[in-house]
């Protein structure tokens, strides 16, 4: 092989070195024991608090939820308590926003829908975490024909338009609705979603080293999806429930608005828009309340997934 | 060479070699993140001649990439050159407009890419992407002269077949094909200086020294000259005539390479010097000569040799491991990942597994982990067979054998603290109460020369060489006997390698353990091991005791692959190479 043309040195190619002044040898690796230890959690937490978006959510949410605890706190009027001399009257001391069709007070009634709003909306992301992250987690965990079965099964529930389904399956409830067949039936068709997130952020994690080594240390299968595969892929489940937690209020009010969600007797902003339609040329202000409130609260949670997915992202995290 | 001809012919040479080609003068890079500005590369100097080879050595983090990267304008991110100048033949090039930029870069100025495996766009054929630097650059033949050319090209690259080649797609390529790709790439419009980056660190050493032998040779007979980014010591020394080192943003040493090798004046350049296992590993064996004082260590290993006394832990027979390729007739088509392979390892000794990717040497290891079922063969463990192992004897296995894997990101649960992580193994296997786990995580930490306050911390918090040594705390929690460490070392700078290293062999004379030891590096070998099985395709085709194989190797081989350690051509301390 030939030699480099070039001889050594040159001119400016003398042998140089630095002066210990000017160039500080450190240890090599030491441990900065002055920082304070984090983790993911800390961390995103620290991203959280600079964000406005996460405080403006926060505030929506912590109102909704407030309100939807004790809505006494907001009003002295009983939302149920109609007098159809009322009817569509025109907003008054203590009646800020009127009165509906039936002569029932809008502003209570907008209060006290909240509670079955976000009952729904928590109840049911709550049993579509549970049942989406277990198919999820171990279908990715486990892998083979087991994988293929789950896999398809969510595709197939995926396939499905999620009000559609429940519009078929509500009508089956025509006499017994109450707010927990709407959770059940929503939370049926709803889980696929988080189960495949699930399954990829399992999936993405479970051929680290870290698994292998938790494996050679004798962790059983199960022991290791509990305790490393889905603390792992709790980031994007935790992002993807708060963002369709608002979708399910609005399936609620979907549902509620074409009659077949909560029943009447249950005061829900679904219905009250369903209503209140009736006299969208007469009064259009009163179909402008409770689909504010809906959309104020979905707003909320849907900001609020998006700002726990920028802290939590991982690529935005120092390595 | 009639090549050489052709070549000159193409592009008479204008260049005084007297003038330097690149000149960078206090250059200043910064990078804006989100706690503030951080100085990447400080006032570095360095003079390249044209057709001289220059190479910037220095570990990850040393602003050695950022400063090739401000050469070229092509800085990541908020990375900006904030003081010095760069001149390229006379024109000073920071604050050069894009356009300016866009000229040089390919035809004056061209990149061979660190990583073969991302660099080239999976959705076009090789073919196209040299043409479009082709056509990028001026060219301006026709379609079939273009194609022509970069044929020609390819196989000046050490293409074999090139024409055909060049229609095929980046999958369809090797490693070190597509390295070869990227090099032709590199040159195709004859730049004046090319910048290789890491062009080889992710190849099997083979395979890097073939490439680097025909890069050499290729920039010789063009011409041109090379700016080398490595991490590698050694591979820069045998591959350049000057040396840059760079450490945390600043050039601490540069001159002629051999100068610097074998006078190094900077504390740093001394330290990397010391450590470069390619170079140490010619004059001596860093872990035995530090265990020559105490009697005891000597008696742990046994000395030079393997004490055959202590009798033999483990002993692998006739093992062979077939995996079955996906989408293949049933049946017919089954892969031999290990064939029929025959070892043992004696108690307290370190036992070497050698081989380039491929060769079978991570299975074996997860086969004595008992993480996989081996097709057929046995596995004797202090005599017993691990083979159908009960439940219950299988987990008591798994506290006498343990692993250190490579990444040192990927082996730390990122949701665990230190401290969950290395409680973990005791809470698995149920011992002590929470006040004497907390005890034996402090001790853990303390073996490996971590402060106890890491133990609150997270995997993210640490750099690789803690990470690593968290790793081994764990690994060593349960007392085992043997450690498997896959490619433990493989992921780390040299200077932290070689004080992971040392941290093992002292763990070992202190606590007796047995190492198997899988690498595809020869270099660490001769530094940790005590006996070597040499594997290729699954085979073991030669297994001594280190000094044996690497002073009196058999095979051809072992030959090649002592050959490929980078540096061991260099003759820097007067040991001639053994091969």
């Amino acid at each position: 092989m030939p030699e480099p043309t070039n001889p050594l040195a040159r001119p400016e190619q003398d042998h140089f070195f630095a002066s210990l002044d000017s160039a500080v040898l450190g240890d090599v690796d030491v441990v900065d024991e002055s920082a304070a230890p984090t983790s993911l959690w800390q961390d995103a937490w620290r991203e959280l608090r600079h964000r406005v978006l996460f405080w403006a959510s926060a505030a929506i949410i912590l109102l909704v939820i407030v309100v939807a605890v004790a809505p006494q706190l907001f009003t002295s009027v009983d939302p149920q308590y109609c007098l159809l001399s009322d009817s569509l009257g025109a907003p008054g001391p203590g009646h800020p926003f009127g009165f509906d069709k039936l002569g029932c007070d809008v502003y209570a009634r907008v209060i006290y829908g909240a509670r079955a709003s976000v009952a729904v909306g928590v109840l049911t992301t709550l049993i579509v975490t549970l049942l989406g992250a277990t198919v999820g987690a171990v279908a990715g965990a486990y892998g083979g024909w087991f994988d293929s079965l789950l896999s398809r099964v969510t595709d197939i529930f995926f396939a499905i338009p999620l009000v559609l389904a429940a519009v078929t399956v509500m009508s089956i409830f025509r006499s017994s609705r109450t707010i927990l067949t709407v959770v059940l039936v929503l939370g049926v068709f709803g889980w696929p979603q988080i189960a495949r997130i699930t399954r990829g952020a399992v999936m993405s994690v479970k051929n680290a080293e870290f698994v292998t080594a938790a494996k050679a240390l004798g962790v059983s299968k199960p022991a290791t999806i509990v305790k490393h595969l889905i603390p792992n892929a709790l980031a994007p489940i935790i992002v993807t429930a708060t963002v369709s937690l608002g979708t399910f209020i609005v399936a609620e009010a979907t549902l509620s608005f074409l009659g077949i969600g909560l029943p009447p007797n249950v005061v829900s902003w679904g219905h009250d828009i369903s209503q209140a339609q009736r006299q969208l040329r007469t009064m259009p202000s009163l179909i402008f309340y409770p689909s504010g409130a809906l959309a104020l609260t979905v707003l909320g949670f849907i900001m609020m997934g998006d700002a726990v997915r920028d802290a939590l992202d991982p690529k935005a995290r120092k390595r | 060479m009639s090549r050489e001809m052709v070549d000159v012919q193409l592009e008479p040479s204008v260049l005084d070699p007297n003038v330097p080609l690149l000149k960078v003068r206090d250059l200043d890079v910064q990078f804006a993140t989100g706690t503030g500005v951080v100085r990447a590369v400080r006032g570095a100097n360095l003079t390249l001649y044209p057709g001289q080879s220059l190479a910037i050595v220095g570990e990850s983090g040393s602003g050695k990439s950022t400063t090739a990267h401000a050469i070229i304008n092509l800085l990541p991110g908020t990375g900006k050159v904030t003081g010095g100048s760069i001149e390229f033949e006379g024109n000073e090039l920071v604050g050069a407009s894009e356009k300016t930029f866009v000229g040089i870069r390919g035809s004056q100025i061209g990149l061979v890419p660190q990583d073969p495996m991302t660099n080239l766009n999976p959705v076009w054929s090789i073919g196209y992407q040299v043409r479009e630097t082709l056509l990028a650059n001026g060219f301006t033949g026709s379609r079939r002269e273009a194609n022509a050319r970069v044929a020609e090209l390819l196989a000046e690259a050490g293409l074999p077949d090139a024409a055909r080649r060049a229609k095929q797609f980046p999958h369809e390529f090797s490693g070190g094909m597509r390295q070869r790709a990227l090099i032709a790439i590199g040159l195709a419009a004859r730049p004046k200086l090319l910048i290789a980056d890491e062009p080889t660190s992710a190849l099997d050493v083979t395979v890097q020294r073939t490439i680097l032998d025909h890069l050499e040779t290729l920039t010789a007979e063009l011409g041109t000259a090379v700016l080398f980014i490595t991490h590698d010591l050694g591979l820069a020394a045998e591959r350049a005539s000057q040396l840059v080192v760079m450490y945390r943003g600043q050039v601490v040493e540069s001159g002629p390479a051999l100068k610097i090798l074998q006078d190094p004046q900077h504390p740093y350049t001394q330290r990397l010097v010391a450590a470069a296992p390619s170079l140490a590993s010619r004059r001596i064996q860093s872990a035995k000569e530090r265990g020559q004082r105490p009697e005891e260590l000597k008696a742990v290993t046994g000395g030079d040799g393997v004490d055959r006394s202590r009798g033999e832990l483990l002993r692998v027979e006739h093992l062979t491991k077939e995996f079955e390729i996906r989408g293949a007739a049933k049946g017919s088509n089954t892969f031999k990942a290990v064939d029929d392979v025959s070892f043992t390892v004696t108690r307290g000794t370190t036992m070497a597994l050698v081989g380039e990717s491929g060769s079978g040497k991570s299975t074996v290891a997860n086969i004595m982990l008992n993480l996989l079922q081996p097709t057929e063969g046995t596995i004797y463990f202090e005599g017993q067979n691990l083979h159908g192992l009960g439940r219950k004897a299988e987990f008591a296995f798994r506290r006498r054998v343990q692993p250190i894997f490579q990444n040192p990101y990927g082996s730390l649960d990122p949701m665990y603290s230190i401290f969950r992580t290395l409680e973990e193994p005791l809470r698995v296997h149920h011992i002590g109460n929470s006040k004497t786990r907390e005890a034996r995580v402090r001790e853990l930490l303390e073996m490996v020369a971590m402060p106890a306050s890491t133990m609150r911390r997270f995997p993210n918090e640490l750099s690789g060489g803690q990470r690593q040594r968290v790793a081994v705390a764990r690994a060593l929690a349960l007392s085992p006997e043997v450690i498997v460490c896959d490619e433990a070392v493989s992921a780390l700078d040299v200077l932290v390698q070689a004080q992971i290293l040392t941290l093992l062999n002292d763990l070992q004379a202190e606590l007796g353990l047995t190492y198997l030891f899988i690498t595809h590096d020869l270099a660490v070998v001769r530094q940790i091991a005590d006996e070597v099985c040499v594997m290729q395709a699954g085979r073991i085709v030669e297994s001594a005791t280190t000094d044996e194989v690497f002073d009196n190797p058999r095979q051809e081989y072992t030959r090649e692959l002592l050959a490929a350690i980078p540096g061991a051509s260099l003759d820097v301390f007067g040991s001639g190479p053994a091969a």
